[in-house]
């Protein structure tokens, strides 16, 4: 019943989205960059939400998957687009997304499958890692450009792939949550011995959520080098990671609402705040740690019990 | 061969203050059981205050760097030390009953906050560091240079390290910071007041963060707030390395990733330099967790 | 769902509630500049931001451009590629100036020409001398000489006037600047008939060079090339001399900064780099473009600093000839520049829209900075 509504809710979103990029030329090219910012956002910070929230890893390299997505685009697009063409490059398009969400998704599985092992902090670092030794790969190959960067890629995202994609994930999450498969990710989360003692793979449920969680930041970052049109692997850093760990604990890791309105506020925050801009990140870290110390488990998740938000247990 | 002895000089250097940092952040591990992200950053700040303090008092002490270096240590030190407590009293201590991960969140949150806000106070500007070790060298042949920096820096610190085990292992209040880190519940019962150890631990590891910077920054005069970032990560990997918790370990893990990435650097290509640690890392992790010289943990249901 | 749709339309109405706050540009001409004020080369910004002003005030000072004044909007890239084009982006859609000026790193100006060309805004680097900037688009234009001609200069003036055959490079792989430069001398070098012995690299930011230094004098280099930028050319020039190394060190235009001086010290003697122009020069644009500056700043300017009073000066001269503030216009204006006496030289733009200039080369003695020799193109 319920997966009926929501598969129309999406079929509804993916068409306004279509319309809106239709009109996308009308809307000053500014705020339009702010809108597409904000979407590829809530992909990012839902993923990581998948892994951290929900399955309770705490990994801090989502961005190392994100920069393997948006360079397997800019090659991909670079290489195959014709130029002027929307026609065409739409299902060229619509292929690199799904690469970049697919080589991601390999990393997924090779930074996932050690941290089978690891625990809290160790995890954490170990993530890190992982992220950083991305970073230095890509900068290190010189024909992603290295350390300048990769220049000259094709524009091709816009409102309806950007939106679509969120509504894919959205819809996913929802619903994965309320099932009974969704329920063992939260087992593992809560208590990983307990978990196995009564027959949950933890070791496969971890692994789906580093793969899946992969798979969409690695479409975000295609969005995003489809956007930009020059990424290079500092943007891509521990710095990024951490911006969008910043989202999923502000909006309270498990809670799907609580990190969109999250992502939504993060991103246009800062460029509110542009003319204090070297405060941005000051400000950023004191309402990380007061947050922490009072709401942690973030600011729009009820503070107690909630059914939809799955805040019911989390150990923060 | 030369460039070999060059190179393994050049790595023991830089080995011996990844030691250092490494030190503080094993034993505060070894108590409070986390990692303490903002350990790079009390770093970057006593690079800082011997900065701004160390003109002045060269001026006080007329040029004499051999009377005026170990005072402005001895400031950075002080100055440290007041910012660990500082951050352990304000940030840490609330959430001392909740999960690891929290804390582990907050101390990022720190470590960045100490980052932008030096940026915001300092200027985000490298800036030079005043001379603090003459110039010159020690060993000078066609073949190698050992210059009075590098000599400064692996002296200071090994004294430091010898220093700190006299402390741990001789002092009364280093035997109770062992007794918390083994098992802190029996400890307090024993009489012993868990938050003034801890403190004293911090203050401890972050005076050895000041020295640490001191020598970084007559080596590496080139100092900017985000300093404190890899050779933090760095020093971390080397305590991981050397088995967290222990002493001589985070010592040997900091000598060991010195040379390695000096190794690396000039074998290899310096691209490679900051990804060589969290290589080891992960190897690390995957095949001996509990480091060269730890003990292994067992996890109790 | 349905949530997502309303965060959606709350969207919408938020944007267009914050659609306010644009400025009014009645009896202005509005010039964006974009620059790194801050960050690892935050000299480049800040002396060619006040090249620039100099030159605004001037400019405004005798009346204008057309009978408007030149207001100056400057935002700041953090010496970051993708700051650059998020900077530049802002300039053109919301405060639509008309005309850019920018940047000094190659980088930099790499990553924002794209969108001054897609917009159709005519964009002046002061000071990117990589030829790959220019090709980015007919509405791209630069008032400095480009890196083929500085690195085969740099060769000769190492080959022939200082009489050396092996060389070692040590390259900065993070700036498009250092890796072109370091290729073309390279090219010139070797066509010559001198050596290259051994090429090691670094990134911007990093202080340690000891490792690569040490590979680089293992085979035995009579100098040693440094195309990178001012910070990271001193450490590694202090740091060469105290692992013995007395070989001559040569660089680009990219040494000149008075951060040089204070990092590096007296380890820099024996070395020498390629500007555009000398502080000591006695001709009288120079000496009085000097008095004006130091006056207004306290300080010296340098290579940046000139360039940046010549860019401003040029494009205000242009849209003088053009008649108008209209973006096409100025572009044409620009294209057309021919012998504009500037205080880096005469200035023409050629057909790729590249300025020959001549080349000055400058040789530290004693602590200080010593006029070496000028070289025509």
């Amino acid at each position: 019943m319920r997966f009926h509504k929501s598969a129309i809710a999406l079929a509804l979103v993916i068409g306004l989205s279509f319309l809106a990029s239709l009109f996308e030329s009308r809307l000053n090219p500014y705020y339009f960059q702010i809108l597409i910012y904000i979407g590829i956002n809530i992909i990012l910070a839902s993923s990581l939400n998948l892994i951290n929230g929900f399955a309770g890893q705490f990994s801090l390299g989502h961005a190392g998957f994100m920069a393997v997505g948006a360079y397997t685009s800019a090659v991909m697009t670079t290489e195959l687009h014709v130029a002027g063409n929307a026609f065409l490059n739409a299902p060229i398009y619509a292929l690199a997304l799904l690469s970049g969400g697919i080589v991601a998704a390999i990393f997924g599985l090779v930074v996932g499958i050690p941290s089978l092992r690891l625990k809290g902090d160790y995890l954490a670092i170990t993530t890190l890692g992982f992220g950083e030794i991305i970073r230095v790969i890509v900068q290190n190959l010189d024909f992603l450009g290295g350390a300048r960067g990769f220049t000259g890629i094709p524009k091709l995202a816009n409102f309806f792939w950007v939106f679509s994609i969120v509504a894919i994930l959205i819809f996913l999450i929802s619903n994965l949550v309320n099932s009974t498969y969704g329920k063992t990710f939260l087992a593992v989360r809560d208590d990983e011995i307990a978990a196995e003692a009564v027959g949950i793979s933890s070791t496969r449920v971890k692994v789906v959520a580093f793969v899946t969680g992969a798979f969409f930041a690695g479409m975000a970052g295609a969005l995003y080098a489809n956007f930009v049109t020059y990424i290079n692997p500092a943007q891509f850093s521990f710095l990024k990671s951490f911006e969008i760990v910043v989202m999923v604990i502000i909006g309270g890791m498990g809670s799907i609402l609580g990190v969109i309105l999250s992502a939504i506020l993060l991103t246009i925050l800062p460029e509110m705040l542009r003319t204090v801009a070297q405060y941005r990140m000051v400000i950023y870290s004191l309402l990380l740690i007061v947050i922490m110390i009072t709401r942690p488990r973030g600011l729009f998740v009820r503070p107690r019990f909630g059914r939809r938000d799955v805040a019911t247990k989390i150990q923060l | 061969m030369s460039e070999l002895l060059q190179q393994i000089v050049n790595g023991i250097s830089l080995g011996s203050i990844y030691a250092l940092i490494a030190l503080g952040y094993t034993m505060i591990y070894g108590i409070l059981r986390f990692i303490n992200f903002a350990h790079g950053d009390v770093f970057m700040m006593g690079a800082f205050i011997g900065y701004y303090t160390a003109p002045r008092i060269v001026n006080l002490t007329g040029g004499n760097l051999l009377v005026a270096a170990p005072i402005v240590l001895v400031v950075a030190m002080l100055g440290c030390s007041i910012l660990g407590v500082t951050i352990e009293k304000l940030a840490y201590r609330p959430l001392r009953a909740r999960p690891r991960l929290t804390v582990l969140i907050t101390a990022i949150g720190v470590s960045f906050f100490l980052e932008y806000g030096g940026q915001l106070v300092f200027g985000p500007d490298p800036k030079l560091f005043p001379t603090l070790i003459p110039s010159g060298s020690v060993i000078n042949t066609e073949h190698i240079v050992i210059g009075t920096n590098s000599i400064v820096v692996i002296v200071t610190a090994f004294a430091l390290m010898v220093l700190l085990r006299f402390i741990v292992f001789k002092t009364k209040m280093g035997t109770a910071m062992r007794a918390v880190s083994f098992d802190h519940r029996v400890a307090s019962l024993m009489g012993i007041n868990i938050d003034t150890i801890i403190s004293f631990t911090f203050i401890l590891g972050s005076s050895l963060a000041a020295a640490a910077a001191l020598l970084y920054s007559s080596v590496y005069p080139s100092i900017n707030p985000l300093m404190g970032i890899f050779p933090g990560l760095k020093a971390f990997v080397a305590a991981v390395l050397g088995g967290i918790g222990n002493l001589a370990g985070a010592a040997l893990g900091g000598l060991i990733i010195g040379i390695t990435e000096t190794f690396v650097s000039g074998y290899i290509s310096s691209s490679f330099r900051d990804a060589i640690a969290f290589s080891i890392l992960i190897l690390i992790l995957l095949f001996k967790p509990s480091g060269i010289l730890g003990r292994h943990e067992r996890e109790k249901v | 769902m349905k949530k997502s749709l309303g965060i959606l339309a709350a969207i919408t109405v938020f944007t267009a509630v914050f659609s306010c706050g644009e400025r009014e540009s009645g009896n202005e001409i509005l010039i964006g500049e974009y620059g790194s004020l801050t960050g690892t080369t935050a000299t480049f910004g800040q002396s060619t931001h006040h090249g620039l002003e100099l030159a605004v005030e001037e400019t405004n000072n005798a009346g204008g451009v057309l009978g408007k004044k030149i207001a100056l909007l400057v935002e700041d890239d953090q010496s970051k590629p993708e700051e650059a084009a998020t900077a530049v982006t802002k300039l053109i859609t919301r405060d639509k100036v008309k005309a850019i000026i920018g940047e000094v790193a190659s980088s930099r100006s790499l990553a924002a020409a794209p969108i001054c060309q897609q917009f159709g805004i005519p964009m002046v680097t002061p000071a990117s001398t990589n030829p790959e900037v220019t090709r980015k688009g007919d509405y791209i234009f630069r008032v400095c000489y480009i890196d083929p001609f500085q690195g085969e200069i740099l060769a000769r003036f190492m080959y022939n006037s200082l009489g050396l055959t092996k060389a070692a490079i040590l390259k900065d792989v993070k700036n498009d600047y250092s890796v072109g430069l370091a290729q073309y001398f390279k090219a010139t070098f070797t066509a010559l008939g001198g050596t290259v012995v051994a090429e090691q690299a670094y990134s911007e930011g990093d202080s340690d060079f000891k490792a690569q230094l040490t590979a680089l004098k293992a085979a035995e280099p009579e100098a040693v090339f440094v195309p990178g930028y001012y910070i990271e050319a001193a450490l590694i020039i202090k740091q060469a001399r105290e692992l013995n190394m007395t070989m001559p060190i040569l660089g680009g235009d990219g040494w000149d900064s008075s951060k040089l001086l204070e990092v590096g010290g007296q380890s820099l003697n024996n070395t020498y780099f390629s500007t555009h122009y000398s502080a000591d020069d006695t001709s009288a644009a120079v000496r009085n473009f000097v008095a004006k500056y130091s006056s207004r700043f306290e300080e010296m300017p340098d290579a940046m600093a000139a360039l940046g009073y010549d860019a401003g000066l040029i494009l205000f001269d242009a849209i003088r000839r053009a008649g108008s503030a209209d973006a096409p216009a100025i572009r044409d204006a620009l294209a057309a520049t021919e012998n504009f006496i500037g205080v880096t030289g005469q200035i023409t733009i050629d057909e790729d829209r590249n300025a020959r200039k001549s080349l000055v080369i400058i040789s530290v003695e004693d602590g200080k900075l010593k006029y070496k020799e000028t070289i025509q193109p």
